[in-house]
Parts: structure tokens; sequence; C-alpha cells
């Protein structure tokens, strides 16, 4: 399909389809560090406004303060929604509320442990941010499990090993 | 009011920035790959906070300025950081004594403005707060390891904790700026963080084998613009795009 028939057909469905549209498109980008995640899985789309003209808003907050992916999401965005036929895109960063890893789906946290991550266990409380994780090996299950290193591959991470099958693993923090 | 809150949200702002300059100057010269990775994860936290403030304060100050014209194109006088941020990273025992005394006290400080009656520096707060315990947790795992390890390691970071150890006092600095908007809701009073932060520091150090320092005279200055001899050095090397090329945009 042209682009230029995309352009005809989304903006000439009625507003509320055209927002439902741009929420699916838009969620479907992929984190570009943990790309079996969404950013709808994640919890960072916000939210989708769409005016008359093709015209989109979109709202995301961020996981971590300093997360570059957001440069990258916001190009990203921004691609999908011009490709699906909309004709202007604004990306607003949101802070508040925070997000936190409580807002990742029980899907999201499985397709995290296929992929190799242990997810985040439990609730983001006090208790886990000091450090009282308990980690399951995303390979065999195991509790058998230790820190290597506070930070790993990406701010969100941690670098864990595991003591009964020795698989060294990212684990995705409480935050 | 509003210069209170640009002259407040621009020394959180620069706080940020340059301790995460700094933390950035050990991306490939840090003891192991764990560590490396660790303390440019730290710098990034800390650049994303400025990030934010920078934003902010320019949006308080409404004067056409953007964050990177805060953070690249002020001269070393405008800059309204501590001291402590700005001292060199030394051998990896001050890095990281700078690092607790510098987390022992964000820690609480992010927690009580997270009830800022302002609703920006609210929101910055309540993400930097999570980021600042895990900063907390990796300087205070370090100090035990080095204080309760060799003998060398011991008596280096001691020493890091004694020669860093003058630049703590601004931290609770409140001048008229401070009051002004602790009066309003907005910021937080320091002095009342202190309490907290010598317990903080009193535990993690017992545990390390290591001294508190006593009280004693504290530099001052950062919060006026007076730094001290290596900052200039830092500037030219993190403003050397913006002073080589004026204006450049990526």
């Amino acid at each position: 399909m042209s682009a230029a028939g995309d352009t005809d057909t989304v903006q000439a469905l009625p507003l509320g389809e055209q927002r439902r549209r741009a929420l699916e498109v838009a969620g479907r980008v992929p984190d570009p560090e943990v790309p079996v995640l969404t950013i709808a899985d994640l919890g960072v789309l916000r939210d989708v406004r769409v005016q008359e003209g093709g015209v989109v808003e979109v709202d995301i907050t961020p996981t971590y303060t300093g997360c570059p992916a957001m440069a990258v999401f916001t190009m990203d965005i921004e691609t999908a929604l011009l490709a699906a036929g909309f004709s202007s895109v604004r990306i607003n960063t949101v802070l508040s509320p925070a997000w936190t890893t409580d807002w990742l789906s029980a899907e999201a946290r499985e397709k995290l442990r296929a992929y190799g991550i242990a997810p985040p266990a439990g609730k983001a409380s006090r208790r886990a941010l000091f450090g009282d994780d308990q980690v399951a090996c995303p390979r065999c299950g195991s509790l058998e499990t230790e820190k290597v290193s506070e930070f790993g591959s990406t701010a969100c991470k941690a670098l864990w090993r595991c003591r009964a099958c020795a698989e060294p693993f990212d684990y995705f923090k409480c935050h | 009011m509003t210069d209170a809150l640009f002259t407040y949200v621009l020394r959180l702002a620069d706080d940020a920035a340059i301790l995460g300059q700094r933390l950035g100057e050990w991306c490939g010269h840090a003891p192991t790959l764990e560590e490396d990775i660790g303390l440019a994860n730290v710098a990034l936290d800390h650049v994303g906070q400025a990030r934010a403030l920078y934003s902010y304060a320019a949006e308080v100050e409404g004067k056409g300025r953007d964050e990177d014209q805060l953070c690249f194109l002020r001269v070393e006088r405008a800059f309204r950081n501590c001291l402590l941020v700005e001292q060199p990273n030394g051998d990896f025992a001050q890095t990281i004594a700078r690092q607790l005394f510098f987390s022992a006290f964000m820690l609480p400080f992010w927690e009580k403005l997270t009830g800022s009656s302002d609703a920006t520096l609210s929101a910055i707060a309540a993400k930097a707060e999570k980021e600042a315990a895990y900063h907390l947790r990796h300087a205070s795992e370090w100090t035990i390891r080095l204080g309760d390890g060799t003998a060398e390691s011991h008596r280096r970071m001691q020493e890091a904790i004694d020669l860093l150890w003058p630049y703590t006092g601004e931290l609770f600095e409140a001048d008229d700026t401070v009051s002004e908007l602790v009066a309003a809701g907005i910021a937080v009073d320091p002095q009342g963080l202190r309490a907290g932060w010598l317990a903080t520091l009193s535990r993690v150090l017992e545990e390390a084998t290591l001294t508190l320092p006593a009280q004693g005279w504290m530099q001052t200055g950062g919060r006026d613009g007076r730094h001290s001899e290596s900052f200039g050095h830092l500037l030219s090397e993190m403003q050397y795009m913006q002073r080589a090329y004026p204006g450049h945009t990526w």
C-alpha cells in the first residue's frame, strides 16, 4: 500500500478510530535495549490524542531519568505514526506519576524471562531498593543466585549469576 | 520568588551535571569492567537529572535559554554547584568517598522534595529518589569493602574520607534563596537532614572500620560561583564542543 493511500485511509476515519489506530501503532514500537518488549508493555506510552488533519500528540514517560532509549523511542514513534498515515507527530515527556517496574504486565515479565532477563522481583518497595531482592535464574529457575554488579548492560539492569547452572544473566531492577 | 526558584533549580542542575561529568571521566579507566559500567550508569542518572532540572530552570527563567545553553554556554563563575561534586576523581577511594557523602545527602533530600508544593520539582524528585537509593547502596558497599579490606585499601579510604570532609558543610548551607523557598513549601530545609546524614555515615563507616572526622572547618563558595582550581579544566572539557563551534547542534 502506498503512503498516499495510507494517508487517505487513516485520516478519513472518525477521530475515535484514528486514536485507537495511533495507540496501536505507537504501542508496537519496541524497546531498543530490550527488543522483546514494546513501549506499551513497558508502560512508557501514556496517552495519545488525535486532532483533525492527522495531528497526533503522544505522551511518554521515562523509565530512568537518564535513559538514553528515550531519544530512540521518540524517533521510532514519530516514524511509525508518519508511516501509518498521520501527518504530524508531537511527543511530550511527562514525569508524573513516576514510572515504576510495578507497571510491567505479567505478560511483559514472562517475555523478559523467556528472553533471558530476570524480571523485577516483587514490588518496587524500599526493601527491594535496598537489596533484599530474591532473584530467580531466568534459565533454570533456581533461587541460588548472586549479584555480580549493581549495574548491568543498561541503567535499568543489574548483573547477576546463577550458582546452580552457572548462567550469568541480567536482572531488570526494581524501580 | 522567580529569581529564587531559578537559582535553586540551577544549583540542583549544576550539582547533577558536574558530578555526572566527573563520573563520566572514569569511563574506560575503572578498576574492573563491572565498575566501569557501574560508574557510567551512575553518571547517566545524574546527566538525566541535570537535563530535567536545566529544562525546568530555563522555563522558570523565561528568557528563551534551553538546557544546552545553561549547561554549555555559562562561564565558571556562573555555575552554582557545591564544591564537593567538582572535586577531582583522585584514586578510586576518593571517588567512592565523594559518592558516599553526596548520595547519603541526596537520598533523603529527594525524598523530602517529593513533598514540594512545586509540581515539577516533586515529579523530578520522585524519579531521582529511586536512583539515589542505588547510588547510596553502591557507595556504601564499596566504602565497606575498601575500609574493611587490606591495610592499603583501609588507609586510602580513610584518607579520602578525611580529604573530602571539609567539602560537606556546603550541603547544609541555607542562604536567603533557600530560606525563602523553604517558607513557601517549595524547597527542602537542608539543616533538617543533617542528623539523618550523620547517622547513615556513622553506620557505614563503622562497618567499614573507618573513623568519621570531627566537625572542623568547612569550605564554602560554590553556591555563589567561587570554585576550586580544577573546575575550569572540567568545564573546558565539558564545554569543548560549544566553545569550538558556538551554536553547533547535532
